[in-house]
């Protein structure tokens, strides 16, 4: 095999693996909060990677994937009454059939780059404005779970017990990536970002391969959407498909490095901590973190055009996925 | 026949850029499309391909009608072609370049890169396997253009243009290379401005002019052509020709 490990990927995961285990040990309860939803946005963070990072299909609206998620697993307890486990991969499923779809309908009119960007921006709307209209889905009130904390139920009495939850299916999401990475179907959507003409020249068909990195984005978008309605027991339409949560998904793997296993989560824990660190020292100004976000995404773009892991990976620049008609 | 296209035509809004051409090409023959700029030539190479559908006309690859396939599909056939202004994939290396035409035949990671690596020797290429893409002359990304379509294993080749812009030792290096790669058994349909490499390569030459075919023979029977030689110079630079060779 000559995918040599870089040591710059080992360097990251100590890091992170040092940060993944803080909350076990030194980190006072009060963070615990700030903790677990960064491992929600990081694993929201690695189903943006999927499409936008290896494929380069700059999505800006994947709240509609994890707000489906956290919708269908609410509605199918709520409604139908299914055990909260099996309501999860029914979840999983239809958040990867709403990204099949959007991905589909796109890539059949050729969408790409700005175009395609603002294709799930608008499907994210619709969500949102569908789900706060029905009485089905909480209309402006949201759906909340009761509690009923248990294994079986997928509710944890212990907050730690519940990062851990989360910190496996993140630890999931990023074996999930590592075998797409160094499979064919990983080369294929490289491949595609890089150039789509000549990967359809080399035999690839191109559609199939971006729907089913659709539909494989929308799966572990929508484990992220079960995650924060597990956690939370609560969603409404803003929360779930509201544009914030499209850039929760996009902002971490642009600041850690899109295209790479580990940036999505180092992005989003590095943002965070200093954002939260940011609004503890200047007094918790409502929206000041936005501005902060806004800043950090600046200077990443202008210095560090492959994100955060570029600084450990070395800078092999990547043109920031060329749209050539 | 390996590859043969009837009638195709294709206009873009008022302009004709193919009208009625026919070509065909045996197997394992290397057949040149040659013409003067924005005769259609490339045009002609993005019909067969499956890039663009013809407005009329139909291509045949292999015992098979395929003027309604698709580019992927009618490359997993065994008709590859490369491209005139060159498509690598710029972040990657020349190896993993390699591998994406390689994957057509092996699914497995570990032997697609394997196999990059072999095509990329007989290609002499090798030194060059863990450089990026963008980093390579126009040499290397003309070379590279051809070692993933040769990656892909395909019967027939459809080369664009892959000597464009070398220096003549660079055309000396791959004129060989070409050749050899015919004498594997794969069949070759090349378009092609440097004569050298015609005159040198082919068995056969089309003439494409103002997107009509305008000749077709040996080399050396087309470029002698009145016909040929009015498409390149002008009307009247046959006669003129020939009356300045006879006063000398």
């Amino acid at each position: 095999m000559k995918t040599r490990m870089h040591p710059g990927n080992a360097v990251v995961a100590v890091i992170l693996i040092v940060a993944a285990l803080l909350p076990y040990f030194v980190l006072p309860a009060a963070w615990l909060g700030l903790a677990t939803n960064i491992l929600v946005f990081s694993l929201l963070g690695v189903a943006w990677n999927i499409t936008g990072g290896f494929g380069g299909m700059m999505s800006f609206g994947h709240a509609v994937l994890f707000g489906s998620g956290a919708y269908a697993t609410a509605m199918l307890q709520l409604h139908a009454g299914i055990n909260p486990w099996l309501a999860a991969l029914a979840a999983m499923a239809i958040a990867a059939g709403v990204g099949t779809f959007i991905g589909a309908l796109s890539f059949r009119y050729g969408l790409r780059g700005s175009y395609f960007a603002l294709i799930t921006l608008a499907f994210a709307e619709v969500f949102r404005v569908l789900a706060s209209s029905f009485a089905m889905t909480g209309g402006g009130q949201g759906l909340s779970l009761p509690l009923a904390t248990g294994l079986a139920n997928m509710q944890f009495a212990s907050r730690l017990h519940n990062y851990t939850f989360v910190l496996l299916l993140v630890v999931a999401g990023l074996v999930i990536t590592t075998l797409v990475q160094r499979s064919r179907f990983g080369a294929y959507l490289v491949a595609i970002r890089e150039n789509e003409a000549a990967a359809q020249a080399l035999g690839i068909d191109t559609f199939r391969v971006k729907v089913l990195a659709m539909a494989l984005s929308g799966a572990i978008a929508g484990a992220a959407g079960v995650a924060y309605m597990q956690t939370f027991l609560f969603v409404d339409a803003q929360i779930g498909f509201g544009t914030v949560m499209s850039f929760e998904a996009l902002l971490g793997p642009v600041i850690g490095g899109a295209g790479t296993v580990l940036g999505p989560v180092l992005g989003a824990v590095v943002l965070h901590t200093v954002g939260e660190l940011a609004r503890e020292a200047i007094g918790g100004a409502p929206g000041l973190n936005l501005v902060f976000y806004g800043l950090v995404l600046l200077v990443i773009l202008r210095f560090l055009p492959n994100g955060l892991m570029g600084l450990f990976l070395g800078q092999r620049r990547r043109p920031a996925t060329k749209e050539q008609a | 026949m390996m590859l043969r296209a009837e009638g195709l035509g294709k206009r873009f809004g008022g302009v004709v850029a193919v009208d009625d051409a026919s070509l065909t090409v045996q197997a394992g023959r290397i057949v040149a499309l040659i013409g003067p700029n924005g005769a259609g030539k490339t045009t002609l190479f993005t019909m067969i391909s499956g890039f663009q559908r013809p407005d009329s006309g139909r291509v045949h690859f292999d015992g098979q009608d395929i003027t309604t396939l698709a580019p992927h599909t009618i490359c997993k056939l065994g008709l590859t072609r490369t491209f005139q202004i060159v498509q690598p994939f710029a972040g990657l290396t020349v190896r993993e370049n390699i591998a994406v035409g390689t994957h057509l035949h092996h699914a497995k990671r570990s032997a697609a890169l394997n196999a990059a690596d072999d095509i990329a020797a007989t290609l002499g290429m090798s030194a060059m396997l863990d450089q990026p893409a963008q980093n390579l002359t126009v040499a290397g990304r003309k070379r590279l253009e051809l070692a993933r379509a040769l990656a892909t294993r395909p019967k027939l080749l459809l080369l664009d243009e892959v000597m464009a812009g070398l220096i003549p030792s660079e055309v000396a290096e791959i004129i060989p290379m070409i050749r050899a790669i015919r004498d594997k058994g794969v069949t070759i349909l090349l378009i092609e401005h440097v004569m050298q490499a015609v005159m040198s390569l082919s068995d056969e030459a089309y003439v494409l002019a103002q997107g009509k075919m305008i000749a077709h023979g040996t080399p050396q029977e087309v470029v002698g052509n009145p016909a040929v030689i009015e498409a390149y110079l002008g009307h009247g630079a046959a006669q003129r020709l020939q009356r300045e060779t006879q006063d000398a």
